[in-house]
């Protein structure tokens, strides 16, 4: 498989907060079904990189591609790049859906309301089908029982599970965990990475940003380790985790055995 | 007592009347001028920030009276002022009244520009960026996730400012207007009955107050879906 016809290709994202530069040069190609586990320790740039992605945050440089169509950049008045169309930005967005580390699900909606949100506004769907779609969903995240609830209302792994259910209404071609667990308690991170395993064995596109170890090893089909800002080790998972190449990686499994 | 009810259309019809008409009247300018100032303070324009800082800076800081006077009387030589330099309109006179509820909204709009600021930043910012996430253009984001949110949190702020907005409508009455307040001050002079008449005024206010709480309270309630109370 070539890149030509990847779902997502990331290339050389370059991004600085200031005089800070967090992502100094990663690519990645996705193909359809890859599920990609991005690892690292904190303030490696990790999540900084998911976010370049979908252009929550506007990276210096480098390409992104989404189904083989590039978001055209150019340069803004302060010299710093920012998209040519909002527009197409806004289209491939709806290609890239994100599962959030606080799951930001709209307090002011019921979970049902948070899955047929964007459904029906954004992609135009009559509210009865989205409807009938959403409660699917909820019903395979397991909270189709809580759907009139509102987010207050729910653990936090259910409502991790309803912003998934709200991520795959969308029905994106990648899907995008920005550490999805971390914000969770320990008894509920289950729950959470079941319904994970089962969208990467649908054959879902995803990249995920963990610190689940066991997680990155045994569902992802490959494993991207960064260091300040930098891939420091990247390929197959049973590789990498029986025989880590970089003293980093190394250092990094030691300290997270799970 | 029977003095107030043969006064009772001058005092209740006329002052009454006036002074919910300048009390509606200058609060749908008083929240135009919040929403404008709020958001002028959360842009990054530069310019827009300092311009709002500005006025909530000076509005704020200096007496409703003085306000009202300045703003009544230099405000229409101003006006006629810039009208002759630019040549765009000759004499123009502005009625009392237009100038009580454009002065009262413009003061008030100082205040609710904290109210609605205080109140977006209120709402997470995660929630924003999901919305972004899924592809929504900025008019659908303020749709549909910040107003909603927004007129939640402004809410209890909003109905202290809409009372003390209520009772702010009394200054009208030294740019000639005659409310409630000065009808009752008026004839209660004139009958050697001050305390009756201001009596009746008071309660007025009460009255106004009071069903301005009930209706706020139940529309917080209605945009207080999905709030935990602990």
């Amino acid at each position: 498989m070539s890149q030509a016809n990847a779902t997502l290709v990331v290339e050389d994202i370059h991004k600085s907060f200031g005089a800070v530069e967090v992502l100094k040069g990663i690519s990645l190609t996705a193909q359809k079904g890859d599920v990609v586990s991005i690892l690292g320790s904190s303030g490696s740039g990790k999540s900084t990189f998911l976010r370049c992605i979908n252009l929550l945050e506007t990276p210096n440089s480098g390409i992104v591609s989404v189904n083989g169509e590039v978001i055209e950049m150019r340069s803004g008045s302060n010299g710093q790049p920012m998209p040519v169309s909002r527009k197409q930005v806004e289209r491939l967005r709806t290609r890239l859906a994100m599962v959030f580390q606080s799951f930001n699900l709209w307090s002011h909606m019921t979970v049902l309301q948070n899955v047929i949100e964007a459904p029906i506004h954004v992609l135009g769907i009559s509210k009865a089908e989205a409807t009938e779609q959403a409660k699917a969903l909820l019903d395979k995240v397991g909270i189709l029982e809580r759907m009139d609830y509102y987010p207050a209302h729910l653990s936090g792994g259910q409502q991790q599970r309803a912003a998934i259910a709200r991520a795959l209404a969308m029905n994106p071609d990648v899907m995008l965990f920005d550490e999805p667990t971390s914000a969770l308690d320990p008894e509920l991170v289950g729950e959470v990475l079941k319904v994970m395993r089962d969208l990467a064995d649908e054959g879902r596109t995803m990249l995920v940003v963990t610190h689940e170890m066991s997680f990155a090893r045994d569902v992802s089909n490959k494993v991207m380790f960064l260091h300040q800002g930098r891939v420091e080790e990247e390929g197959d998972p049973q590789q990498m985790f029986s025989a880590p190449k970089t003293e980093r990686f190394k250092g990094f499994l030691a300290n997270t055995r799970d | 007592m029977e003095n107030i009810w043969e006064y009772r259309d001058l005092i209740f019809i006329k002052g009454g009347l006036l002074t919910i008409q300048v009390g509606l009247g200058s609060l749908v300018i008083a929240t135009i001028f919040g929403l404008l100032g709020a958001w002028a303070k959360l842009t990054t324009n530069f310019l827009l920030n300092w311009l709002a800082m500005g006025y909530t800076t000076i509005i704020r800081g200096i007496p409703d009276l003085v306000l009202m006077l300045i703003i009544f009387f230099e405000g229409q030589i101003f006006l006629n002022f810039a009208g002759e330099w630019t040549g765009l309109w000759t004499y123009v006179e502005i009625s009392p009244l237009t100038a009580g509820i454009g002065t009262i909204g413009f003061i008030m709009g100082a205040y609710y520009t904290e109210t609605f600021r205080g109140a977006f930043l209120s709402i997470p910012n995660g929630q924003i960026e999901a919305g972004i996430a899924c592809g929504m253009s900025r008019p659908l984001i303020f749709r549909r996730i910040i107003w909603p949110q927004l007129v939640r949190y402004a809410l209890p702020s909003f109905t202290n400012n809409w009372l003390v907005q209520l009772k702010t409508t009394a200054l009208v009455s030294v740019i000639g207007l005659q409310d409630i307040v000065y009808n009752a001050n008026s004839i209660g002079r004139k009958l050697r009955e001050p305390f009756t008449f201001l009596f009746a005024a008071l309660l007025f206010y009460l009255v106004l107050t009071a069903v301005s709480e009930i209706v706020l309270r139940s529309m917080e309630k209605k945009y207080s879906a999905g709030v935990r109370r602990v």
